[in-house]
Protein backbone atom coordinates (compact mmCIF):
# COMPACT_ATOMS: atom_id res chain seq x y z
CA UNK A 1 0.00 0.00 0.00
CA UNK A 2 0.98 3.65 -0.30
CA UNK A 3 3.14 4.75 2.69
CA UNK A 4 1.57 7.24 5.08
CA UNK A 5 4.43 9.69 4.49
CA UNK A 6 3.14 10.23 0.94
CA UNK A 7 -0.24 11.28 2.29
CA UNK A 8 1.55 13.59 4.75
CA UNK A 9 3.58 15.13 1.92
CA UNK A 10 0.45 15.68 -0.16
CA UNK A 11 -1.24 17.31 2.82
CA UNK A 12 1.78 19.61 3.28
CA UNK A 13 1.68 20.61 -0.40
CA UNK A 14 -2.05 21.39 -0.26
CA UNK A 15 -1.54 23.42 2.93
CA UNK A 16 1.20 25.47 1.27
CA UNK A 17 -0.98 26.19 -1.75
CA UNK A 18 -3.66 27.40 0.67
CA UNK A 19 -1.12 29.68 2.37
CA UNK A 20 -0.15 31.14 -1.01
CA UNK A 21 -3.84 31.77 -1.78
CA UNK A 22 -4.34 33.62 1.51
CA UNK A 23 -1.23 35.76 1.00
CA UNK A 24 -1.56 36.59 -2.69
CA UNK A 25 -5.27 36.97 -3.44
CA UNK A 26 -7.30 40.11 -2.70
CA UNK A 27 -10.86 38.80 -2.89
CA UNK A 28 -12.01 37.85 0.64
CA UNK A 29 -14.13 35.01 -0.74
CA UNK A 30 -11.11 33.43 -2.42
CA UNK A 31 -9.11 33.95 0.79
CA UNK A 32 -11.85 32.11 2.68
CA UNK A 33 -11.76 29.25 0.20
CA UNK A 34 -7.98 29.06 0.60
CA UNK A 35 -8.50 28.77 4.36
CA UNK A 36 -10.88 25.89 3.69
CA UNK A 37 -8.12 24.32 1.61
CA UNK A 38 -5.71 24.61 4.54
CA UNK A 39 -8.22 23.11 6.99
CA UNK A 40 -8.83 20.29 4.54
CA UNK A 41 -5.10 19.60 4.27
CA UNK A 42 -4.86 19.46 8.06
CA UNK A 43 -7.78 17.00 8.08
CA UNK A 44 -5.96 14.81 5.59
CA UNK A 45 -2.89 14.79 7.85
CA UNK A 46 -5.06 13.89 10.88
CA UNK A 47 -6.67 10.96 9.08
CA UNK A 48 -3.35 9.77 7.63
CA UNK A 49 -1.58 9.78 11.01
CA UNK A 50 -4.57 8.08 12.61
CA UNK A 51 -4.31 5.43 9.92
CA UNK A 52 -0.61 4.94 10.60
CA UNK A 53 -1.43 4.19 14.25
CA UNK A 54 -4.47 2.10 13.41
CA UNK A 55 -6.89 4.18 15.51
CA UNK A 56 -9.98 6.17 14.58
CA UNK A 57 -9.21 9.17 16.82
CA UNK A 58 -7.78 11.17 13.94
CA UNK A 59 -11.06 10.83 12.09
CA UNK A 60 -12.99 12.13 15.11
CA UNK A 61 -10.74 15.21 15.21
CA UNK A 62 -11.23 15.66 11.46
CA UNK A 63 -14.97 15.59 12.06
CA UNK A 64 -14.56 18.33 14.68
CA UNK A 65 -12.46 20.40 12.28
CA UNK A 66 -15.19 20.04 9.65
CA UNK A 67 -17.76 21.38 12.14
CA UNK A 68 -15.55 24.31 13.10
CA UNK A 69 -15.06 25.08 9.39
CA UNK A 70 -18.83 25.15 8.89
CA UNK A 71 -19.28 27.57 11.80
CA UNK A 72 -16.41 29.72 10.55
CA UNK A 73 -17.84 29.91 7.04
CA UNK A 74 -21.30 30.88 8.32
CA UNK A 75 -19.98 33.76 10.45
CA UNK A 76 -17.31 34.83 7.94
CA UNK A 77 -19.67 35.02 5.01
CA UNK A 78 -22.14 36.98 7.13
CA UNK A 79 -19.36 39.47 7.92
CA UNK A 80 -18.41 39.75 4.23
CA UNK A 81 -22.03 40.35 3.25
CA UNK A 82 -22.36 43.01 5.96
CA UNK A 83 -19.17 44.75 4.75
CA UNK A 84 -20.36 44.64 1.15
CA UNK A 85 -23.67 46.15 2.20
CA UNK A 86 -21.87 49.08 3.82
CA UNK A 87 -19.20 49.69 1.17
CA UNK A 88 -20.41 48.14 -2.10
CA UNK A 89 -17.02 46.73 -3.01
CA UNK A 90 -14.97 44.06 -1.41
CA UNK A 91 -11.24 43.92 -1.38
CA UNK A 92 -9.36 43.09 1.79
CA UNK A 93 -7.01 46.02 1.21
CA UNK A 94 -9.89 48.49 1.64
CA UNK A 95 -10.47 47.28 5.15
CA UNK A 96 -7.45 48.93 6.74
CA UNK A 97 -9.36 51.29 9.05
CA UNK A 98 -8.20 49.59 12.26
CA UNK A 99 -4.66 48.97 11.07
CA UNK A 100 -1.91 51.27 12.33
CA UNK B 1 -3.36 -0.51 -8.33
CA UNK B 2 -3.51 1.54 -5.14
CA UNK B 3 -0.46 3.46 -6.29
CA UNK B 4 -2.12 4.35 -9.60
CA UNK B 5 -5.25 5.62 -7.84
CA UNK B 6 -3.18 7.58 -5.31
CA UNK B 7 -1.02 9.25 -7.95
CA UNK B 8 -4.00 10.23 -10.13
CA UNK B 9 -6.04 11.55 -7.20
CA UNK B 10 -3.06 13.40 -5.70
CA UNK B 11 -2.33 15.04 -9.06
CA UNK B 12 -5.99 16.07 -9.38
CA UNK B 13 -6.00 17.47 -5.82
CA UNK B 14 -2.88 19.57 -6.38
CA UNK B 15 -4.07 20.76 -9.80
CA UNK B 16 -7.47 21.83 -8.46
CA UNK B 17 -5.84 23.59 -5.48
CA UNK B 18 -3.57 25.51 -7.86
CA UNK B 19 -6.63 26.32 -9.97
CA UNK B 20 -8.36 27.81 -6.93
CA UNK B 21 -5.42 30.13 -6.27
CA UNK B 22 -4.73 31.05 -9.89
CA UNK B 23 -8.16 31.65 -11.45
CA UNK B 24 -9.32 35.28 -11.10
CA UNK B 25 -13.02 34.39 -11.06
CA UNK B 26 -14.12 33.29 -7.55
CA UNK B 27 -16.85 31.09 -9.02
CA UNK B 28 -14.26 29.04 -10.92
CA UNK B 29 -12.29 28.89 -7.70
CA UNK B 30 -15.30 27.47 -5.88
CA UNK B 31 -15.70 24.75 -8.51
CA UNK B 32 -11.99 23.91 -8.25
CA UNK B 33 -12.33 23.69 -4.48
CA UNK B 34 -15.26 21.27 -4.85
CA UNK B 35 -13.06 19.12 -7.09
CA UNK B 36 -10.30 19.24 -4.49
CA UNK B 37 -12.71 18.19 -1.73
CA UNK B 38 -13.84 15.21 -3.82
CA UNK B 39 -10.22 14.17 -4.38
CA UNK B 40 -9.54 14.32 -0.62
CA UNK B 41 -12.71 12.26 -0.03
CA UNK B 42 -11.26 9.55 -2.29
CA UNK B 43 -8.04 9.68 -0.25
CA UNK B 44 -10.13 9.27 2.93
CA UNK B 45 -11.64 6.13 1.42
CA UNK B 46 -8.13 4.80 0.76
CA UNK B 47 -7.25 5.58 4.40
CA UNK B 48 -10.18 3.47 5.69
CA UNK B 49 -12.25 6.51 6.68
CA UNK B 50 -15.51 5.65 4.99
CA UNK B 51 -17.87 7.70 7.14
CA UNK B 52 -15.58 10.71 6.96
CA UNK B 53 -15.43 10.46 3.15
CA UNK B 54 -19.23 10.54 2.97
CA UNK B 55 -19.39 13.42 5.47
CA UNK B 56 -16.79 15.26 3.40
CA UNK B 57 -18.87 14.99 0.24
CA UNK B 58 -22.20 15.81 1.92
CA UNK B 59 -21.15 18.46 4.45
CA UNK B 60 -18.15 20.08 2.77
CA UNK B 61 -18.73 19.71 -0.95
CA UNK B 62 -22.48 19.93 -0.43
CA UNK B 63 -23.50 22.31 2.32
CA UNK B 64 -20.46 24.55 2.88
CA UNK B 65 -19.71 25.06 -0.80
CA UNK B 66 -23.36 25.86 -1.52
CA UNK B 67 -23.01 28.61 1.11
CA UNK B 68 -19.89 29.88 -0.67
CA UNK B 69 -21.50 29.90 -4.09
CA UNK B 70 -24.56 31.59 -2.62
CA UNK B 71 -22.36 34.37 -1.22
CA UNK B 72 -20.42 34.71 -4.50
CA UNK B 73 -23.62 35.00 -6.50
CA UNK B 74 -25.06 37.46 -3.99
CA UNK B 75 -22.04 39.75 -3.85
CA UNK B 76 -20.07 39.85 -7.05
CA UNK B 77 -21.57 37.98 -9.96
CA UNK B 78 -18.40 36.84 -11.65
CA UNK B 79 -16.49 40.04 -11.01
CA UNK B 80 -12.76 39.51 -10.80
CA UNK B 81 -10.25 41.47 -8.77
CA UNK B 82 -9.95 44.79 -10.55
CA UNK B 83 -8.15 48.08 -10.13
CA UNK B 84 -4.56 48.81 -9.22
CA UNK B 85 -3.01 46.68 -6.54
CA UNK B 86 -2.44 48.91 -3.48
CA UNK B 87 0.35 46.64 -2.27
CA UNK B 88 2.00 46.38 -5.67
CA UNK B 89 5.07 44.21 -6.14
CA UNK B 90 5.29 43.81 -2.37
CA UNK B 91 2.60 41.14 -2.65
CA UNK B 92 4.85 38.89 -4.70
CA UNK B 93 7.16 38.78 -1.69
CA UNK B 94 4.64 36.30 -0.32
CA UNK B 95 5.70 33.63 -2.82
CA UNK B 96 9.28 33.03 -1.60
CA UNK B 97 8.16 33.02 2.03
CA UNK B 98 5.33 30.60 1.26
CA UNK B 99 7.80 28.42 -0.63
CA UNK B 100 10.07 28.47 2.43
CA UNK B 101 7.21 27.40 4.67
CA UNK B 102 6.17 24.74 2.16
CA UNK B 103 9.72 23.39 2.01
CA UNK B 104 9.85 23.14 5.80
CA UNK B 105 6.47 21.41 6.08
CA UNK B 106 7.09 19.02 3.19
CA UNK B 107 10.43 17.97 4.67
CA UNK B 108 9.30 17.68 8.30
CA UNK B 109 5.77 16.25 8.11
CA UNK B 110 6.48 12.95 6.26
CA UNK B 111 9.21 12.17 8.80
CA UNK B 112 6.55 11.91 11.49
CA UNK B 113 5.05 8.87 9.76
CA UNK B 114 7.91 6.44 9.53
CA UNK B 115 6.32 3.36 11.06
CA UNK B 116 4.42 0.91 8.87
CA UNK B 117 0.65 1.35 9.23
CA UNK B 118 -1.15 -1.16 11.42
CA UNK B 119 -3.90 -3.25 9.83
CA UNK B 120 -7.21 -1.47 10.24
CA UNK B 121 -10.83 -2.21 9.43
CA UNK B 122 -12.85 0.49 7.63
CA UNK B 123 -14.21 2.98 10.18
CA UNK B 124 -17.94 3.42 9.88
CA UNK B 125 -20.51 5.44 11.79
CA UNK B 126 -20.61 2.98 14.69
CA UNK B 127 -16.95 3.30 15.69
CA UNK B 128 -16.96 7.07 15.26
CA UNK B 129 -20.19 7.42 17.25
CA UNK B 130 -18.84 5.33 20.10
CA UNK B 131 -15.69 7.47 20.23
CA UNK B 132 -17.73 10.68 20.04
CA UNK B 133 -19.92 9.77 22.98
CA UNK B 134 -17.21 8.29 25.21
CA UNK B 135 -13.70 9.68 24.82
CA UNK B 136 -14.68 12.86 23.02
CA UNK B 137 -17.89 13.71 24.83
CA UNK B 138 -16.69 17.07 26.18
CA UNK B 139 -15.33 18.39 22.85
CA UNK B 140 -18.55 17.19 21.26
CA UNK B 141 -20.63 19.31 23.65
CA UNK B 142 -18.31 22.31 23.18
CA UNK B 143 -18.67 21.99 19.41
CA UNK B 144 -22.46 21.96 19.72
CA UNK B 145 -22.34 25.21 21.74
CA UNK B 146 -19.95 26.66 19.12
CA UNK B 147 -22.39 25.83 16.33
CA UNK B 148 -25.20 27.50 18.25
CA UNK B 149 -23.04 30.59 18.79
CA UNK B 150 -22.17 30.70 15.08
CA UNK B 151 -25.84 30.41 14.19
CA UNK B 152 -26.83 33.31 16.45
CA UNK B 153 -23.82 35.37 15.33
CA UNK B 154 -24.57 34.92 11.63
CA UNK B 155 -28.21 35.87 12.21
CA UNK B 156 -27.24 38.97 14.19
CA UNK B 157 -24.76 40.04 11.49
CA UNK B 158 -27.10 39.45 8.58
CA UNK B 159 -30.08 41.17 10.13
CA UNK B 160 -30.83 44.61 8.76
CA UNK B 161 -30.61 47.30 11.40
CA UNK B 162 -33.89 49.13 11.91
CA UNK B 163 -33.66 52.75 10.81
Amino acid sequence: MVPISYYAALSAVLFTIGVIGVLVRRNPLVIFMSIELMLNAANLAFVAFGRSRGVADGQVIALFVMTVAAAEVAVGLAIIVAIFRARYRISVDDLSLMRW
Amino acid sequence: MEWVVFLIVAACAIASAVGLVVRPNPLHGALFLIGNLFCVAVLYLMLRAEFLALAQVIVYAGAIMVLFIFAIMLLIPGRAEAGPDPLGPQRMLALPFAALLGLAVVIVLPHAATRAPAPMAPVGAQTLGQLLFTDYLFPFEVISVLLLAALVGALALAKRRAG
